[in-house]
């Protein structure tokens, strides 16, 4: 049973790289790059109880939040060309 | 009577969380377009982890008898389904605000320009 969800997650990783190298745009490849995070995290968890260790579920948990932090800083970076600007009070609020 | 039974609903959980996560992945590929992509994506996003970490939580809970386990893989669900929005909101407004226009099946661009696109995307009007 968990090799079935660790072969289909493996799966969906290759497609999703596949679409990170074909995507047209930055946003398509920031996007797979997103959603090839989100799929490790199920690996890793998916992973951890098919070897009979499910205390792998920690490190799929700091991947998860160590994920979203890397797409928002790329993100902020992208649209203001500054990691550390403050430009954003203006247009956003 | 019972193991079995845990077995039964895990697998089948687990079996509908894979479903998700390769029709999701299935959509990023096929979409036309990055906003009807930014869709296909978050199916594996909700969906899949949902119905998957459900079926872990079932493992740790009776098989490994590891409840700390269970709770834990919880949480990843659980801040799953915070982020995973979040992240798709801001590439969605991202886009937007440099001027990615929408475009339909057919590729002919919904909005007429990227200063459409860009108007819209601002949360307050201009002064």
């Amino acid at each position: 049973m968990f090799i079935v969800a660790t072969l289909a997650l493996l799966i969906t990783m290759v497609l999703t790289l596949f679409r990170a190298l074909m995507g047209p745009t930055i946003f398509d490849r920031i996007l797979a790059v997103n959603s090839f995070g989100t799929k490790t995290v199920l690996l890793i968890a998916v992973y951890g109880f098919l070897t009979g260790r499910p205390d792998f579920v920690d490190i799929a948990l700091v991947y998860a939040l160590i994920n979203y932090i890397g797409t928002i800083a790329v993100l902020k970076f992208f649209e203001y060309d500054d990691l550390g600007s403050d430009a954003y009070q203006e247009d956003d609020f | 009577m019972f193991a079995w039974l845990i077995w039964l609903v895990s697998w089948g959980l687990i079996a509908v969380g894979c479903v998700f996560i390769v029709s999701g992945a299935i959509g990023l590929i096929r979409m036309p377009d990055l906003y009807t992509r930014l869709h296909a994506a978050s199916v594996t996003d909700t969906g899949g982890a949902i119905f998957i970490v459900l079926g872990l939580t079932l493992q740790a809970f009776f098989v490994f008898d590891n409840p700390m386990a269970g709770i834990k893989v919880v949480l990843v669900l659980f801040f799953t389904l915070f982020t995973a929005p979040t992240a798709s909101h801001a590439l969605a407004k991202t886009a937007l605000l440099s001027g990615h226009v929408p475009t339909d099946g057919e590729g002919k661009p919904i909005l007429d320009s990227p200063e459409t696109a860009q108007r819209l995307a601002k949360s307050r009007p201009e002064k």
